[in-house]
């Protein structure tokens, strides 16, 4: 059968997504997650006397340190599977990713296992994160000479 | 090409599953279930590894066998190198081969075995094992990234099963065997195996059905090892279009080991060891009670490698039939 024939007939077979419902999901619970960093940044700034910079960093922390936690004790993974992009985009999605890797390497030791596999998932963001700020930066800086 | 068997007979299988497979559909046909995902090991890899190993133990005291009265083990599972078949073997002294060939290693040994018995060998035990967690590890994602799949994708069954091969007239007859051709029709997803294996299932049933001579009615049953439900409409489509031919009385292996409406699997079940599992325990079980006397068992492999995915390639698939029979 040739192949374009083929490709028909598994187009034809394949369920579609449902992106509207995973989107409005996703929206909702990032939003959820905007609401909860705002709280927490209230928080550490007015009951902890923290000033807005380092409450923002603080929040993160929380953010980043509950998320690590709940992937350790086995049930973040079904929120990630369920909130989608709500939780995957946000900081959250980045910790979940790095900690679920070094769970599974544990057993392969702290420098070949661990060490090498931790970012295996998400070292491209930090790549990608580091190669982009240094682009906007020059645009930034020619924006402004200009 | 399909190899005719004299005097080839399953004489003896067993089956070991993990917690999922055991809250499935078959539950009650399984030999033995675990309840955690370990079983007493420390990763995944040994874990599997001790699923083969407990399988090959439970055949031979079924059987009523020791490891020396066995002539040769034929093996094989998903992981790179075949780490579990090798490391299950390695604690038992007899000759072993190991052969790969994704999820369609379980009627690859079935073949290899009934050729082995009809050349002369008395007994020989053929075993296949997966473990969705080492799977997952080796394929994919993390076990506790939760990143969300699409609904083609399949779910890697956790268990192993292991079949005794001899020509004593006891059991279910292995009739006769086609060895598959690899086939690949341009499908690269990696969440839809269904797509990639269905042209190799029914390239293999067309050629088994020329070989012999024989219709589709002839079989009670033609059971294809892991598509999944959407693979298994493309394999009926395909069936269609191509050679004209109606597969009515067939089913999926990966379908029937899972219940699709209560658990997390998406497309059905998939791995060297969903086909023999289904076979091993539900439908030889039916072939014992008269209900099927004559099935066709078609498991279907995908032959995907990363690093080809990686490099935008299609994913190759290949699938292998064996004619059971019920002994008269």
């Amino acid at each position: 059968m040739e192949k374009n024939k083929y490709k028909n007939i598994v187009d034809q077979n394949t369920p579609k997504e449902n992106t509207f419902y995973d989107c409005l999901i996703a929206f909702i619970t990032g939003g959820l997650m905007g609401v909860i960093a705002e709280i927490l940044i209230e928080f550490y700034q007015n009951l902890l006397d923290i000033p807005f910079k380092s409450a923002t960093v603080c929040m993160l922390v929380t953010l980043i340190t509950l998320s690590c936690l709940f992937t350790c004790f086995g049930f973040f993974d079904k929120w990630v599977n369920f909130c989608k992009c709500g939780l995957i985009i946000p900081i959250t999605g980045f910790a979940h990713a790095t900690q679920s890797a070094a769970l599974e390497y544990r057993k392969e030791g702290l420098v070949t296992g661990i060490g090498a596999n931790m970012l295996k998932l998400s070292g491209a963001v930090i790549i990608f994160g580091v190669v982009s700020s240094w682009l906007f930066s020059i645009i930034r800086m020619v924006v402004g000479l200009i | 090409m399909t190899i005719k068997f004299t005097n080839t007979y399953i004489n003896e299988t067993a089956t070991i599953t993990g917690p999922y497979e055991s809250n499935g559909r078959l539950s009650k046909y399984f030999d033995k279930s675990y309840n955690d995902l370990y079983f007493g090991m420390k990763t995944w890899e040994q874990a599997e590894s001790k699923l083969a190993n407990d399988a090959i133990e439970m055949l031979l005291h079924k059987s009523e066998l020791n490891q020396f009265q066995i002539d040769a083990f034929i093996g094989g599972d998903l992981l790179n190198q075949i780490t579990a078949s090798n490391y299950a073997m390695a604690k038992i002294n007899s000759p072993f081969i190991g052969i790969y060939a994704a999820c369609t290693t379980s009627t690859l040994g079935l073949i290899l075995a009934a050729i082995l018995v009809n050349n002369g060998l008395n007994k020989v035990i053929t075993f296949t094992s997966s473990h969705n967690n080492a799977a997952e590890k080796q394929f994919r994602y993390p076990v506790e990234y939760g990143g969300p799949k699409p609904k083609t994708s399949t779910f890697t069954s956790t268990g192993s099963a292991a079949a005794l091969l001899s020509n004593q007239k006891k059991g279910i007859k292995i009739e006769s065997g086609t060895i598959g051709k690899v086939i690949d029709l341009g499908i690269n997803d990696v969440y839809n195996m269904g797509a990639v294996m269905a042209p190799a299932a029914a390239e293999t049933i067309y050629t088994h059905l020329q070989d012999t001579g024989r219709s589709l009615d002839y079989y009670d049953l033609i059971l294809t090892g892991d598509l999944g439900i959407y693979g298994l409409n493309i394999l009926k489509e395909y069936m269609q279009s191509e050679y004209g031919l109606t597969l009515g009385n067939c089913n999926d292996t990966g379908l029937m080991l899972y219940d699709r409406d209560a658990q997390p699997v998406n497309a059905g079940g998939s791995g060297p060891a969903t086909a023999p599992l289904v076979t091993y325990s539900y439908i030889f079980d039916q072939m014992k009670k008269g209900k099927l006397k004559k099935v066709l068992l078609v498991a279907t492999g995908a032959l995907m490698s990363q690093t080809m995915a990686s490099q935008k390639l299609s994913i190759p698939a290949i699938a292998h039939a064996v004619s059971l029979e019920v002994v008269k």
